[in-house]
């Protein structure tokens, strides 16, 4: 299957891969997995007191679409605010990485690991 | 179930593969389009799409995780194809470990013991999940069956992986 440049681009130039320390109570945690194909993705969000994204780290074991699509999220959610980091959907991140629709699953994936992580800051504070 | 009937097998997990091969090989020199040279157009495309339907019924069944899939499939929980992410912490995370583990495996000391350490491992996670899914299955508890299945498919995924690494690794 042939991959959009911006999906090979992420793939091949990763942003912000990593981990943070999660038992860090500034540090949410989302960890997300696609039943479809097996794709494991950890998304870490450093939120401060005002409730913005400072800084943003993922790790992702899965195909090239859906390493993309987190370091995508990665550098969307840097600066925003809770809310409007909430707002992202897997739509824009499709659209932006010229996603085919068999991998529609990535994005998805991509956007739960922000709920996911968004839930995981909900329930430490 | 529709494939079970197929080839007249019990609707169950556990299978008898030479008795599937057996049957498979049967119904196949039916149906073979080769069979039906002197057919009508209409009957020898039949025959084509049957000997399809055929071979895929039986690449289905005699694959273990396939075979998983499809008998959740038949009672509306069409894992392969849904879209939907599962967000199972204590899982994902213990994914997350077994695929850092089989990243750094290449620098252990004995790279063999290290990946039949690893493989043990795996076969356990199988075993608890193949027992689960078999359990809810027979008691009709097709969400909780199919949510084995789910993540089955993570640990077959990492199997398969170990398994590339390893002829990289060891150069089969």
């Amino acid at each position: 299957m042939a991959y959009s440049e911006k999906v090979i681009d992420h793939y091949e130039n990763p942003r912000n891969v990593g981990s943070f320390d999660k038992n860090d109570p500034t540090i949410a945690t989302g960890m997300v997995g696609a039943p479809a194909c097996g794709d494991v993705m950890k998304l870490q969000l450093k939120i401060n007191e005002s409730g913005i994204i400072e800084d943003a780290k993922f790790k992702t074991y899965g195909c090239g679409s859906a390493i993309a699509s987190s370091s995508l999220v990665t550098e969307w959610v840097k600066g925003k605010s809770i809310e409007e980091a909430q707002k992202l959907s897997n739509t824009l991140i499709a659209e932006e990485l010229a996603l085919p629709p068999v991998k529609i699953h990535c994005s998805i994936l991509a956007e739960d690991a922000i709920k996911a992580a968004i839930e995981d800051y909900k329930s430490k504070k | 179930m529709r494939f079970f009937d197929l080839f007249e097998l019990p609707v169950s997990f556990q299978i008898d593969n030479d008795l599937l091969l057996e049957r498979y090989r049967e119904i196949q020199k039916k149906v073979h389009p080769d069979n039906h040279a002197n057919a009508s157009e209409n009957e020898k495309l039949l025959s084509v799409q049957r000997a399809a339907e055929v071979n895929d019924a039986y690449e289905t069944l005699k694959k273990p995780l396939n075979r998983a899939e499809y008998m959740v499939s038949e009672h509306g929980f069409d894992v392969r194809h849904e879209q939907h992410t599962i967000r199972d912490g204590m899982f994902l995370m213990q994914q997350m470990e077994l695929r850092e583990e089989l990243e750094e495996i290449e620098s252990a000391s004995d790279v063999e013991a290290a990946f039949d350490r690893f493989y043990a491992d795996i076969k356990k996670l199988m075993d608890e999940f193949t027992e689960k899914f078999e359990s809810e299955f027979k008691q009709a508890s097709y969400e909780s069956a199919a949510d084995a299945v789910r993540k089955l498919r993570f640990i077959y995924k990492l199997k398969d992986e170990a398994q590339q690494l390893e002829e990289k690794l060891l150069d089969f």
